[in-house]
């Protein structure tokens, strides 16, 4: 059985229920839990639920610390690029106390960042900026574009003993799907094939995948049967489900917002292209945003950004298909 | 160029009522031109995008700081940014085109509402990320200290923004160093939906915001921000203090935001609006938005100027007249320019 609920209640649900089940889970951020009648601060009280001030630092920091000494915190901080005024704590601190300890110490903490607001949000509010976070060994990055997923891996975040940084995707919030009722989680580092197909293989990640889906469709409409792949988590990163799939295909093509070289695409172009060079027939062939700060302006904005358009112009090079007129 | 401002700035003089009719007229051009900015979700839905924020409420302290400035002063701001530039002399109808994401707008729509800039009046900029302009004024007053012409710069930042790294380290080094800066924190009681004494420590414990400049053994005033007379006094001071080598000075100017902390946030397809304030919305408390409307600052400063005999009532009128004329020029301008080329985004990546 299934409910249809938005990606951002699904998020909501994981965490409601993981602070059910385990009272060491902590929730708290800026601007939420202002009013006495937050469902969050009415069913766990104010020990568990509080409010902060606008201090990234000491909002992670502290995470990081309740986590050492015994809790599970969750830290909202809304849009992702708040939280690179804390980057050291991020990137720098609690990833590498498990390590440096010897294993002493383990910090279970969620930080959940929403990212790639490209509606408007203009120079600073918009970027798609996870890439930048997949390579700090002791962190780990999930990246759900379905409400299923959003649920499954923020149970797991919670669960998890590490530091976890959730990206949700601000056009996604809104976004209904189902989601099975009761415990859900979803393992991390484990890919799922979002449709199957056999002549090409379609890496999207995050809000990309939306973007790789459509245009899988559009292509089958063209009797293109393209195979879609959403890694789910950054980091660990599941290459075997996509060297398997690229196997059978022979052809990828990666989705990915972020600008070329700091997006997930050319992480996967580089392991494919040392694991699985011999099964392609055709460049990797990667559609990321271009090399620019995102634009206020509407028409400035959807210049910069992959979208189907770009993803199928992609799909035919690789396939050696003549352009569909559009 | 420098900026639009009539005074010399060279001394906190007495405001002759030309001066007083300068104000007022600023602090109605603000109020009319955001007023206009409002409507626009409403009167043309989908040309605004993403996230604006609105001064009305803090047009007095944001008029009575710039008139205090000299012509070769600059100032660095936050994404509540549209007053500031029209006191300055900015077009209006560039900045309206750059509200509205257009070509021809201060920053070829490449910025929007939250990222104006207009160097030449001295206009460096803000931040859309709380307090991380408060470094960059901070590096500004360096920058003129060094060139030893006189020039002070202010720095603008709401409450909210005196919770971050970024304010307290400036203000340690500014004061170390004696930097020729003004900080100007408008404690509008709110960052956002949290009021200010769930998140101020002095605020929680009933002592005005200005108490943090203690912790930098630099003066440390608080100034009512409705009255734009009493915000200039207190920036000449400051000003005079920045100039002289005396070091910076923290101004906690008490204002009031008439309007949300923003539009509504949401993904395409949702219509934007601006929601109720906070104070009903969040918290209930209709009888505080109501008082804060029935203190709103312009209609009391214009009550003010009237009575006192510094303005007539016809002279107000006429200034009014013009600000609704100047902006629904500005307006009719913005919606009638083109939209950028789409490649114009790779123009500016480096310099
Ligand atoms: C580092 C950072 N954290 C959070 C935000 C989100 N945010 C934008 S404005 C704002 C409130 C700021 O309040 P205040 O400094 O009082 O200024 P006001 O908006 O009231 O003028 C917040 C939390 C941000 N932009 N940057
Ligand atoms: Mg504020």
């Amino acid at each position: 059985m299934s409910h249809v609920i938005p990606y951002i209640a699904a998020i909501q649900e994981a965490i409601r229920e993981e602070m059910e089940r385990d009272e060491r889970v902590l929730y708290f951020g800026q601007n939420m839990a202002t009013s006495p009648e937050d469902p969050f601060l009415k069913q766990f009280g104010p020990d568990r639920v509080r409010v902060t001030p606008i201090s990234e630092t000491a909002e992670i920091g502290m995470a990081t610390g309740a986590a050492v000494a015994g809790y599970r915190p969750v830290v909202e901080l809304y849009m992702a690029e708040f939280l690179l005024v804390a980057t050291d704590q991020v990137v720098n601190e609690g990833t590498r106390f498990h390590f440096m300890s010897k294993g002493q110490v383990s910090v279970p903490m969620v930080m959940v960042a929403g990212y790639g607001f490209t509606a408007g949000w203009a120079g600073q509010h918009t970027g798609s900026i996870y890439g930048m976070f997949m390579g700090v060994p002791g962190l780990k990055v999930a990246l759900p574009s379905t409400p299923a997923d959003a649920k499954g891996l923020m149970t797991t975040a919670i669960r998890d003993d590490n530091p976890v940084l959730f990206f949700q995707n601000y056009l996604l919030l809104l976004d209904e799907g189902e989601v099975p009722d009761g415990e859900h989680s979803v393992p991390f580092g484990v890919a799922d094939v979002k449709r199957a197909g056999s002549d090409l293989t379609l890496v999207g990640t995050g809000y990309a995948v939306r973007t790789a889906l459509k245009a899988a469709e559009t292509l089958a409409r063209r009797g293109v049967s393209v195979e879609v792949i959403d890694p789910r988590t950054i980091a660990p990163l599941d290459v075997d489900t996509i060297l398997s799939s690229v196997a059978r295909t022979r052809h990828l093509v990666l989705v990915d917002q972020a600008t070329r070289h700091s997006s997930v695409a050319a992480v996967i172009a580089a392991e494919v292209a040392e694991l699985g060079f011999s099964s392609l027939e055709a460049p990797i062939s990667m559609v990321t945003a271009l090399d620019s700060s995102i634009a206020y302006s509407k028409p400035v904005e959807e210049f910069v950004l992959p979208d189907e358009h770009k993803v199928i112009r992609a799909v035919e090079a690789s396939l050696g298909l003549a352009p569909a007129s559009t | 160029m420098a900026n639009a401002n009539p005074t010399d700035g060279s001394a906190p003089a007495a405001l002759d009522a030309k001066r007083l009719a300068w104000m007022y007229t600023q602090m109605y051009r603000i109020r009319e031109f955001e007023e206009r900015v409002k409507s626009t979700f409403t009167e043309h839905p989908g040309i605004l995008r993403g996230h604006t924020h609105l001064a009305d409420g803090a047009e007095a302290s944001i008029v009575g700081s710039i008139a205090a400035l000299a012509p070769d002063d600059q100032i660095v701001t936050t994404y509540r940014c549209h007053g500031y530039p029209i006191a300055l002399g900015t077009d209006m109808k560039l900045m309206m085109a750059e509200i509205y994401g257009k070509a021809t707008g201060l920053c070829g729509g490449l910025g929007g509402s939250m990222h104006l800039y207009d160097v030449a009046r001295g206009f460096l900029g803000g931040s859309g990320i709380v307090a991380q302009a408060i470094p960059h004024a901070t590096g500004a007053a360096w920058a003129a200290q060094i060139r030893r012409q006189g020039q002070a710069i202010v720095c603008f930042f709401g409450d909210g923004a005196s919770k971050q790294g970024a304010f307290h380290e400036s203000l340690n080094v500014a004061s170390v160093w004696k930097l020729p800066i003004v900080y100007v924190m408008e404690n509008n009681h709110y960052q956002a939906s949290t009021r200010t004494d769930q998140e101020d420590a002095n605020a929680a414990h009933g002592e005005p915001l200005s108490t943090k400049a203690k912790a930098y053994s630099m003066e440390g005033v608080t100034v009512d921000g409705a009255d734009p007379v009493a915000v200039h006094a207190t920036l000449a001071d400051a000003l005079a203090r920045a100039r002289s080598g005396t070091g910076p000075t923290l101004v906690e100017s008490l204002v009031y935001r008439l309007s949300a902390h923003g539009n509504l946030i949401a993904p395409p397809g949702v219509p934007l609006n601006y929601p109720e304030h906070e104070a009903i919305a969040i918290f209930g408390n209709r009888e505080e938005y109501e008082a804060a409307l029935r203190g709103d600052p312009v209609p009391r400063f214009r009550h003010r100027l009237v009575t006192e005999g510094a303005l007539s009532a016809e002279d107000a009128d006429a200034i009014e007249q013009a600000a609704r004329e100047e902006v629904d020029e500005a307006q009719r301008f913005a919606l009638d320019s083109p939209w950028p080329a789409p490649d114009s985004g790779l123009d500016y990546v480096y310099a």
